[in-house]
């Protein structure tokens, strides 16, 4: 799907990365022996981690509670439009 | 706790306002085999489960149609938000405007309001995931039909990706009830 600028399209990497994660995450939950599955996990969590640091420093907090970080002198994490107005 | 972040899991893109498409693709935001009672049901169950993996299955998928309920509302706030009084009545919507105006609301197809009636907790945890299997179906088949219904190729590409995840969550669901039933047999010998 085309995406129109570049905080859309790291957004739209992060999904696809979060979304083997997840699915990783639910195997293991029912195959927890499998050493590819943990492997491949914290691989992923790596770029996962790496990819939402990114994002955050650019263009604003994903995150909320402390789990993102706030750059600059205002509060950004109302500033930025909610997922359903993108 | 929960964290939310703010994303979607899949990115909801639509043609255009569909008022219509918008009152038949509610019913996976409140209706029977929805977003919101499967994570409520999944959610609720976690505390009577006897095993480690199915708390965690349970927990996991749970937090996952959280996410759903979220793309499913989006996709009704899209189709919606530009309507007119006009067309929200012409779409079998005068009734959902005259308690709702153009809010999101947990209602099903034909607007009959959510219901904890929709799910259930056993304690039982062979019933518990047996009825957890049959909702996954049960949903997987709602999206089926909705995506019978659209005329949105953009919507049916997020509908194609919410009934795939059915699936999956069918499958662990069918794995956790197999190690349930060894967990519990060998139970018996000690």
């Amino acid at each position: 799907m085309a995406v129109n600028n570049p905080c859309q399209a790291l957004l739209r990497k992060i999904q696809q990365v979060e979304f083997v994660t997840l699915e990783l995450n639910l195997y293991l939950n029912t195959h927890p022996e499998d050493q590819k599955a943990l492997e491949q996990y914290n691989c992923m969590h790596r770029e996962l981690c790496e990819l939402k640091k990114q994002y955050e420093q650019q263009y604003g907090p994903l995150l909320n509670y402390g789990w993102g970080m706030n750059t600059g002198n205002s509060w950004r994490w109302a500033e930025q439009p909610w997922p359903w107005e993108m | 706790m929960w964290i939310y972040e703010k994303k979607l899991q899949y990115p909801v893109n639509v043609s255009g306002k569909n008022v219509q498409l918008a009152k038949w693709i509610i019913t996976q935001y409140g209706g029977p085999d929805g977003e919101l009672a499967a994570s409520l049901r999944y959610l609720n169950q976690r505390y009577a489960m006897p095993t480690e993996r199915a708390k965690a299955v349970l927990n996991d998928i749970g937090t996952e149609e959280l996410a759903h309920l979220e793309i499913v509302g989006t996709l009704v706030y899209k189709l919606t938000k530009d309507a007119s009084v006009a067309e929200l009545k012409a779409a079998g919507l005068g009734g959902h405007y005259a308690d709702h105006d153009r809010a999101l609301f947990y209602v099903d197809a034909v607007g009959n309001p959510w219901t904890a009636a929709y799910i259930q907790a056993k304690g039982d945890p062979i019933a518990d995931l047996t009825e957890n299997m049959a909702a996954e179906q049960k949903a997987r088949a709602t999206y089926n039909w909705l995506i019978n219904l659209s005329d949105d190729p953009q919507v049916t590409d997020v509908l194609r990706f919410l009934r795939e995840r059915e699936v999956v969550h069918f499958q662990r669901f069918g794995e956790t009830l197999n190690y349930m039933q060894e967990y519990l047999n060998e139970k018996k010998y000690y």
